[in-house]
């Protein structure tokens, strides 16, 4: 697992990971919020109360609410009696979180994964993004946002098949 | 007596130029010139509404009154808005939006850069995630500054006319007052002189790229941080509060 967020010490904290970390993303749906790296930590005070933290891919991503919504709802359907969903925005997240099985999925999604590490900045520089379908490198940029916060457009120019490509931040 | 009046204040000032901002790109939503261009502009509306978000509520948190983000962003009036005037200015033209997003995103990509050592955490926080989104809001805009500027005569006309217009009010982001200095001592704001080359070799590199001449050094207009605004803010305020006001208990 690529990411460093899972911290846990006690079989009830592990309980509470398993019932929230398989949900989906209502955007990328193949994605989970642990595969995304969403899910940053889960702990079980001894009253019983469950505190979970996320983190957003972008801070104004509408489904924080939604995620926060689906974690209560699992907790307590779990058996869990009280549930608080904090929202932190340190670390800030990077698609550097998304493990090499949560790019696979991507792909196979028809979402090219985010490409290389986050650390490029230029003002004018040009991905290399290559097509989820065909593989090929010959693509072209349609827009810089795409469906949502975390995707941009992109058109493959061999089998000319559009698609979207998780933004690399 | 607030814990920290300064602190509050620097925080709404940012919270209210990314809220107006966020609402003026937002006015394009079903009108941009093109479709992928309108989920650009939206999808740029949508991270400042974030960054407002975050910047509202712990403003909030600072006062210790019990506003949240709802009462800061929809509960005040014109006069106790402090955004730069700059983000109010109309969506007249495309490239008015389009030059607008330019001259304040290649401020606070630098400024978001330079936060992310501020010794306030929430601050430093923010900045970490902000910058990154910066950085996209500046390649947008400023791939459309040089598609207009070197593209068509009308368009070049265009752009020219809202980088004339517009330019006056660039002076605002690098004023420095009380409020900005005591924190900046502090090692909590960024002094937004440290940063102003990196905006001046943005600026000029694009507009150059562009074929556009940068407007010669002019009067400033001056007075959105003392909640001295244009005549637009109040236009752009209605329908963003209508619905708080007539539902005043409405969450965001």
């Amino acid at each position: 697992m690529a990411i460093a967020a899972k911290n846990l010490t006690n079989p009830l904290d592990q309980k509470a990971w398993d019932a929230v970390c398989d949900l989906p993303d209502p955007e990328v749906p193949v994605l989970t919020i642990e595969d995304l790296g969403v899910l940053r930590s889960v702990h079980v005070q001894e009253d019983g109360a469950v505190t979970v933290t996320i983190t957003p891919t972008y801070t104004g991503c509408p489904a924080m609410s939604m995620f926060a919504f689906d974690i209560e709802a699992a907790l307590l359907s779990a058996g869990f009696k009280k549930v608080d969903v904090k929202t932190v925005l340190n670390p800030a997240w990077t698609t550097d979180w998304l493990s090499e099985k949560a790019r696979e999925k991507l792909k196979a999604y028809g979402i090219a994964p985010p490409n290389g590490k986050a650390s490029r900045r230029a003002l004018f520089g040009e991905e290399q993004v290559c097509c989820p379908k065909c593989n090929s490198a010959n693509t072209s940029r349609i827009s810089e946002f795409g469906s949502t916060a975390c995707k941009a457009l992109y058109r493959c120019n061999d089998c000319s098949e559009p698609f979207d490509y998780f933004k690399c931040i | 007596m607030m814990k920290d009046q300064a602190l509050f204040t620097y925080c709404m000032r940012l919270a209210d130029d990314s809220a107006i901002i966020s609402q003026r790109l937002s006015e394009w939503c079903g009108h941009a010139s093109h479709l992928e261009e309108d989920i650009a502009l939206t999808n740029v509306a949508l991270d400042h509404i974030g960054h407002a978000r975050e910047l509202y509520t712990y403003a909030g948190q600072i006062e210790g009154k019990g506003r949240d983000e709802n009462a800061l962003c929809f509960h005040r009036v014109e006069r106790e808005f402090a955004n730069l005037l700059l983000v109010e200015q109309p969506n007249d033209d495309f490239a008015y939006a389009i030059m607008r997003q330019f001259l304040f995103s290649a401020f606070m990509h630098p400024f978001w850069e330079a936060m992310k050592a501020s010794k306030d955490e929430q601050l430093a926080g923010l900045a970490a995630k902000a910058e990154k989104e910066a950085a996209y809001h500046l390649r947008h805009s400023a791939e459309w500054v040089i598609r207009l500027g070197d593209g068509t005569e009308e368009s070049h006309n265009r752009i020219t006319d809202a980088l004339e217009f517009l330019w006056m009010y660039t002076g605002e982001m690098f004023e420095c007052d009380e409020v900005v200095s005591s924190l900046v001592a502090k090692g909590v704001a960024v002094d937004p002189m440290s940063i102003k080359h990196l905006w001046v070799e943005t600026v000029n590199s694009v507009l150059t790229r562009a074929n556009l001449e940068r407007p010669a050094q002019s009067w400033m207009q001056t007075g959105g941080r003392g909640g001295e605004h244009s005549e637009h803010l109040g236009h752009i305020l209605s329908p963003m509060q209508y619905l708080q006001r007539s539902f005043p208990q409405a969450q965001w």
